[in-house]
């Protein structure tokens, strides 16, 4: 079902690259218009729905830059994170229907999911928590000689939290191989980043644990890949954990039931135009790496590619309420 | 040579550190200290920093870098100084680490050391028994040895489980019991209580250090006349219901003990059990002694009166005996 382009050896690696992050990032809002614009109001999704609208950027520049042996962290908005390790969109939407397709077959919804195989550890609901278990992940890849690193992604709202304190104090003191990804997109919930916190930036916090800080346009992919590059090599090297902040905005409310009312309409409009799936496409035409019938082309491709993955989850069953009690504990 | 609770405990780590390269330990003051009490003392200059890590005071990253470890394939110990303080790492310990195998089916072999329990004046913040915070957390094991011998081998199973385990090991047996352990590798199975004593007029059910205060109540009833039988749980979560329930089946009384307080205590539980499964098999009502509804308090005649000991024992068990 999923199908990532090939990278052309005859064009230019940027291009190759940008068309990449066009797509996944397409992928990502067709996915998230689907499940929140049609199928949440279908009743199809009858729990919470949480999207990285205006965000996608961040997901996909950075785990773009992972490799097979790096094991990702994701947050609630950013689900590209899982195309981008090879889940397919089908079991996303059968995650998001309670489906038994999904990745936790019934068993949590929404982007509570996650699957070693992929290299994707499953968040909690509780933001930051995932944030030491990155230090343990990155603990465990050197422990066993693997050159590998963690990639460790939170809200500014969890950088609030004492685990997250906890856990990059402890991946700096480790120097533990971790990539900490925040997509700063000025609120949580209803709160906006000055009630959150006194410092003008995420990244103000990097040098409190001596480990570098870095600010990215969190709307310019391209910008937000390179950045990771950076992050991923110094993390990489035995140098310690880096942290990338990527200035973005959430275009929705917290939630699909959540119409935001407190954000200042002008912010919507002002990031409106700031959209990266539009300014990566102003990109590629001007550099000349795509004709806009390729980019009609490619929207038309991820629009089939999306049916099918509902088709695909709408036929998958409900789980069996006889396996209730089942998997608390290892089978024996 | 006699083996003391503590060294039991040093010994089965010491054993799976050696027997399985993935085994290591994280906590505070464990490495270059050798812990709190002592409990990993040499393991830094025999094991090395790689596997035996000292953390800062950080009990939410001890707990989560333990999962995370734990989900990668490794076996990790996390020591809390002490188990007061696993309310600190207590957001990831239950919503995290006990819930990944039932959502997404990732195990997290991972083992929590909780030194727990009172009698040593250590005052409201070093004497608690939080383990009913556990048991009522489906996804996590608990574990809550009385002798040297099961804390050998409930530490091995413990480590050797794919499951959360935490593991209670009480302050007050680290260096008052010893016994005589088998040279060989052994394990003590999770889930597998013990009937520590045998009687037949009544049985008192009962784990961690009150085991040792039930066997002598048990002691001192025996010369009354009365034949108690004792029931060590060892394992709170899986509870092992059969071997309690046969116990009072063939008693037909039960006297349940723990130094938990009272409410929601492991008391509560046992006595629904039983209700539910052996109703018809009581000849008495069941009787609890705990720890009352009160934090742990510092000064002796306080905590002495806070504490479940031999005499309050040996009052109610005697009550229920003749009723």
């Amino acid at each position: 079902m999923s199908t990532t382009p090939a990278i052309g050896m005859d064009r230019q690696p940027q291009a190759a690259l940008a068309e990449r992050c066009l797509y996944y990032m397409s992928m990502m809002r067709e996915i998230e218009d689907r499940i929140e614009r049609k199928l949440y109001r279908q009743g199809k999704i009858v729990g919470g729905v949480y999207v990285g609208r205006g965000q996608e950027a961040i997901p996909v520049g950075t785990a773009l830059v992972a490799r097979p042996d790096d094991v990702m962290l994701p947050a609630h908005r950013d689900l590209a994170v899982f195309l981008i390790r090879g889940v397919s969109a089908g079991r996303i939407f059968a995650q998001y229907m309670g489906r038994e397709g999904g990745l936790t077959r019934g068993r949590d919804g929404n982007m509570h999911m996650g699957d070693l195989k992929h290299g994707i550890v499953a968040i909690i609901s509780a933001l930051a928590a995932t944030v030491p278990v990155a230090a343990g992940v990155a603990m465990a890849l050197r422990y066993k000689g693997i050159e590998g690193v963690a990639f460790s992604y939170f809200g500014d709202g969890a950088t609030s939290r004492g685990d997250w304190h906890e856990g990059v104090n402890f991946a700096a003191v480790q120097k533990l191989p971790v990539v900490f990804i925040c997509n700063n997109n000025q609120y949580a919930y209803s709160t906006p980043l000055s009630a959150q916190m006194a410092c003008a930036n995420v990244a103000d916090r990097g040098p409190a644990y001596n480990i570098p800080a870095e600010i990215v346009d969190g709307n310019d992919v391209l910008a937000v890949h390179e950045a990771t590059q950076r992050a991923r090599a110094h993390a990489g090297s035995g140098k310690g954990p880096y942290l990338l902040e990527c200035k973005t905005f959430r275009m929705t409310g917290h939630s699909a039931h959540d119409a935001a009312h407190y954000v200042p309409q002008g912010l919507f409009e002002e990031w409106g135009k700031m959209d990266p799936i539009t300014r990566l496409e102003a990109r590629m035409l001007a550099e000349g790496w795509a004709g806009q019938e390729a980019l009609d082309r490619a929207r038309a491709a991820v629009h089939r590619e999306v049916d099918e993955a509902v088709a695909w989850a709408e036929q998958s069953p409900f789980p069996d309420a006889a396996t209730l009690e089942e998997d608390v504990y290892e089978s024996r | 040579m006699s083996t003391t609770y503590l060294e039991a405990i040093r010994q089965g780590m010491w054993e799976e550190m050696e027997r399985d390269p993935n085994v290591f330990l994280l906590g505070e003051d464990i490495g270059v200290y050798g812990g709190a009490f002592k409990v990993t003392a040499g393991f830094f200059e025999h094991f090395g920093e790689k596997r035996v890590v000292d953390t800062p005071i950080s009990e939410a990253a001890i707990v989560g870098a333990a999962i995370g470890a734990g989900l990668m394939g490794l076996r990790p110990v996390a020591e809390m100084q002490f188990a007061d303080f696993i309310t600190c790492g207590f957001d990831q310990i239950v919503n995290f680490a006990a819930k990944c195998r039932y959502r997404w089916g990732a195990a997290v072999p991972m083992v929590v050391r909780a030194p727990s329990g009172g009698g040593i004046h250590g005052g409201p913040f070093h004497s608690q028994n939080p383990e009913m915070w556990f048991v009522r957390t489906p996804g996590l094991k608990v574990v809550a040895p009385a002798t040297a011998y099961d804390a050998k081998g409930l530490i091995k199973s413990a480590i050797r489980d794919n499951d959360p385990v935490i593991f209670f090991e009480h302050k007050g047996l680290y260096r008052r019991i010893k016994e005589d352990l088998p040279a060989e590798d052994y394990t003590v199975p999770i889930g597998v209580a013990k009937v520590a004593r045998e009687g037949r007029d009544l049985s008192i059910i009962t784990y961690g250090a009150m085991v040792w205060t039930a066997l002598e109540a048990a002691g001192k009833l025996a010369e009354e006349g009365a034949s108690v039988e004792v029931v060590d749980l060892r394992t709170l979560v899986p509870l092992d219901r059969e071997t309690v329930c046969a116990s009072v089946k063939k008693t037909s009384k039960a006297l349940l003990l723990h130094e938990d307080t009272r409410t929601g205590g492991m008391a509560g539980e046992l006595a629904a059990t039983l209700t539910e499964a052996v109703f018809e098999y009581l000849d008495g009502p069941i009787v609890r002694v705990t720890a009352p509804d009160t934090p742990v308090p510092y000064s002796p005649p306080l905590e002495q009166a806070f504490l479940p000991n031999v005499e309050k024992v040996v009052e109610k068990a005697r009550w229920l005996w003749r009723y």
